[in-house]
């Protein structure tokens, strides 16, 4: 007996967004990153093409971040040195090095703008991978810094962020000026993360220079609401919304690492078993939970969580007879 | 979901006969469409015909349980293909596996380390909810020692797996337990549904990809309808493209051959290959999936997304109403005021405990509602905060008169300090805020 299988027809697809540039496009990446360009829902390739694997970046910082010890132990010989931190991240399969500026912020440093931008330069000058951008979350500062930042790296098409529903305009400006790609972020709200895409697309700016962050919640704490914002986001999309249409990251590894399960000690809660596993797990299981709604860049911390999240996603690749 | 005039119209024997009332059999299918005729007014309908429209007003994936007493799982049972459609109603169940190569000493120990692989998590306490019991020996006696020694022991439903000879000694012996039978075959069905049958215990049918299993599930339902559908996996990816397929086809297309709750297994060999890898089973379809891994560390997480795939949308998680103690706390410590919905909650709490100065958390009974959400229905405004404030008696444990509110709803300040007779201080407006607020304010109490 042959079932037919039901095979959705959509309209619409995902956008396929490129991060880096290499020699010949104006940068000096080894590499570039694209992803998107999905036409199914994800991983259901009997009905439609997911043409580009997901991707990892792995998250450094400018400052020790003193995080979780698990973490902290992994990193001690680097953490404190940027470009060779960035280095050990690519040698753990890092395919873009995510950097976050904490030490903009006027409580942790304040750097200035210009010291900033040589972090990045650094750290784009040390490893062949795109490289992301972030600010340290205090608006006013980073509206200071991301401009300079984006001038300092002209031409190597970096995912510069965030851009928020009532903060868009200077990096939307900066990134659309030094050929950068925008991090839109909204918070765990699809109708916001429509209209942000719309604002930044009437700055003259197209949805293929944007990536959707639909902010991320961990597993245990509201995961669902973000893998349910991902589905309907991907169906909008499927179905011809073009200001859905954007690739999707998530930050994953600063929620996970704040969940109780992660930073709670085995003397304390004996029946959640070994922390150490039980912590690299809950990122590894976030990003894969939020990889079946429809993600395409996740951003990590720990080296095995990384391998984990990698070799589940590159199963879900295979293409299978069906 | 209502099948169309021209799916019904497919089943009739158009003949046009008019002995229906209908002038023709099109119309007749098309006022069946409507909830205005029914089948039995047609003298010529066949009995497939009755028994597949009859099956139209039947759920789209049937109800199946195993287990009996506290033990009981129910499977299937669902109506949607993605959640925020409605809600998935039954959580898929975790079972461990057992080898029958362990005897004596070892299989108790492991039995009972499977047993405890129960856990408190945000208030509730959550388990797995099968024993697999594997004939890894190839021994039907060997089988039935292991299956009677689980059984006597085991907290959890029973999944039996072998074949023929094994089952066929230890099932009878444990059909009391109403364990689910592990599994029909292509060459071994008659013998194993037969089993299932006469012991009155659910059953596995277990092909191999979509057409394979359909055409066996058919043969078996025509016998027995206690059925659980295992694609056969070999690979993650292909798991999923068939779990999809026949969710999809029993949900909208009414197919009955996949009108049956599903079981994948986890194939890879590492624990924790194999926690992420189930996953994907959690979210897509699977009502059981089974694992080898039997640490609580990796059981945890996964549990963990059972839990959050498997919470209603349409209901606001929520966390007690109530003052959390977050840290060492004293008399000195501040006092934040949010709503009980969980995020909100969980946001200000994992802020507190960032900030490294010990709080109180005074979560506000607002339905599960956020801040401005709340705010805006009038459930988080000065009375209601009021009342609660002096109702938990928080004051009572500290010796200052100030209490921290969300940024957001700084326009209560004055009304609150009024009525309160509260110094009312105006927080972040984001709970990312609170570090470097409390560092500001209460540097003496920074840990």
């Amino acid at each position: 007996m042959a079932t037919n299988m039901l095979k959705e027809r959509y309209s619409g697809k995902i956008n396929t967004v490129t991060i880096g540039a290499t020699k010949e496009q104006g940068g000096t990446r080894t590499s570039t990153v694209t992803v998107g360009g999905d036409s199914t829902m994800p991983f259901l390739q009997f009905e439609g093409e997911m043409p580009l694997k997901p991707v990892v970046a792995m998250e450094i910082q400018d400052i020790n971040p003193d995080w979780h010890p698990v973490l902290n132990e992994v990193y001690a010989d680097v953490i404190n040195d940027p470009v060779a931190w960035a280095k050990k991240c690519v040698e753990c399969g890092a395919d873009l090095i995510y950097i976050k500026l904490a030490g903009a912020h006027p409580d942790n440093g304040n750097k200035s703008p210009e010291e900033c931008a040589k972090v990045v330069k650094d750290v784009l000058a040390a490893v062949g991978v795109p490289v992301i951008v972030v600010g340290c979350g205090e608006e006013e500062k980073d509206n200071a810094v991301l401009p300079v930042v984006a001038e300092a790296a002209t031409g190597e098409n970096l995912l510069i962020g965030l851009a928020k529903q009532d903060n868009y305009k200077s990096v939307t400006a900066a990134a659309m000026v030094h050929k950068h790609k925008v991090l839109a972020q909204s918070p765990l709200d699809i109708n916001i993360c429509k209209q942000l895409n719309i604002l930044i697309s009437e700055l003259g700016f197209g949805p293929e220079n944007v990536i959707i962050d639909p902010s991320t919640a961990a597993l245990g704490y509201g995961i669902e609401y973000t893998y349910s914002i991902l589905e309907r986001g991907r169906l909008g999309a499927l179905q011809g919304d073009k200001m859905l249409s954007q690739p999707v990251i998530c930050q994953v590894g600063y929620e996970a690492w704040r969940a109780k399960e992660a930073n709670a000690s085995e003397e304390d809660f004996p029946n959640w078993g070994n922390q150490a596993e039980r912590a690299i797990l809950w990122e590894a299981m976030t990003a894969a939970g939020l990889l079946q709604g429809g993600a395409h860049i996740m951003v990590l911390r720990h080296p095995e969580a990384v391998r984990l999240f990698k070799a589940n996603a590159d199963a879900l690749m295979v293409k299978p007879e069906i | 979901m209502a099948l169309t005039g021209l799916d019904i119209f497919k089943q009739l024997p158009k003949t046009n006969c008019k002995d229906c009332g209908s002038p023709t059999c099109l119309a007749f299918a098309m006022a069946m469409a409507n909830g205005k005729a029914s089948l039995d007014m047609c003298p010529h309908a066949t009995e497939a015909a009755k028994e597949t429209l009859g099956a139209a007003t039947a759920p789209p994936v049937k109800t199946v349980k195993v287990g009996v007493g506290e033990q009981e799982v129910v499977l299937g049972d669902e109506t949607v293909l993605f959640r925020h459609d409605k809600t998935f109603y039954h959580p898929t169940a975790l079972a461990i596996q057992i080898s029958d190569k362990l005897s004596g000493a070892e299989l108790d120990a492991k039995i009972a380390k499977v047993n405890d692989l129960v856990m408190d998590r945000v208030g509730q306490t959550i388990a797995i909810d099968m024993i697999a019991i594997t004939n890894c020996s190839g021994d039907a006696a060997t089988f039935k020692a292991a299956v009677e020694a689980v059984a006597a022991k085991a907290k959890f439903a029973l999944l039996l797996v072998a074949d023929v000879a094994g089952l066929e000694a230890a099932v009878p012996a444990v059909a009391a337990k109403k364990p689910l039978i592990h599994a029909a075959t292509a060459e071994n069905w008659e013998k194993v549904v037969a089993l299932a049958k006469a012991n009155n215990c659910p059953v596995v049918v277990k092909g191999n990809g979509l057409d394979d299993t359909a055409a066996l599930v058919e043969k078996v339902a025509k016998e027995y309808k206690e059925i659980v559908i295992d694609f056969g996996n070999t690979a993650p990816a292909k798991t999923l493209g068939d779990m999809v397929n026949a969710r999809r086809l029993a949900i909208k297309k009414k197919f009955r051959p996949f009108g049956y709750p599903m079981l994948a297994c986890a194939l890879a060999a590492d624990p924790k290959e194999e926690v992420v890898e189930a996953v994907t089973y959690v979210a897509k379809y699977a009502s059981i999936v089974c694992l080898k891994a039997d640490e609580k560390q990796f059981l945890l997480p996964l549990m963990a997304w059972r839990m959050n795939i498997y919470t209603d949308p349409q209901k606001p998680m929520a966390v007690e109403a109530k003052v959390y103690e977050i840290g060492d706390v004293g008399p000195d410590c501040p006092v934040y005021v949010c709503t009980n919905f969980a995020l909100t909650y969980f946001a200000v709490e994992g802020e507190v405990v960032g900030s490294k100065i010990p709080g109180y958390i005074v979560a506000v009974d607002t339905d599960g509602a956020s801040v401005l959400t709340a705010w805006a229905a009038g459930k988080f405004v000065a009375e209601p905060i009021n009342e609660t404030i002096k109702a938990c008696g928080i004051m009572d444990k500290v010796n200052h008169n100030n209490i921290v509110i969300p940024g957001y709803v700084a326009i209560i300040t004055g009304k609150l300090k009024e009525i309160s007779g509260l110094d009312v201080i105006v927080g972040p407006q984001e709970a990312v805020g609170i570090p470097a607020f409390a560092k500001a304010r209460y540097p003496q109490l920074l840990k």
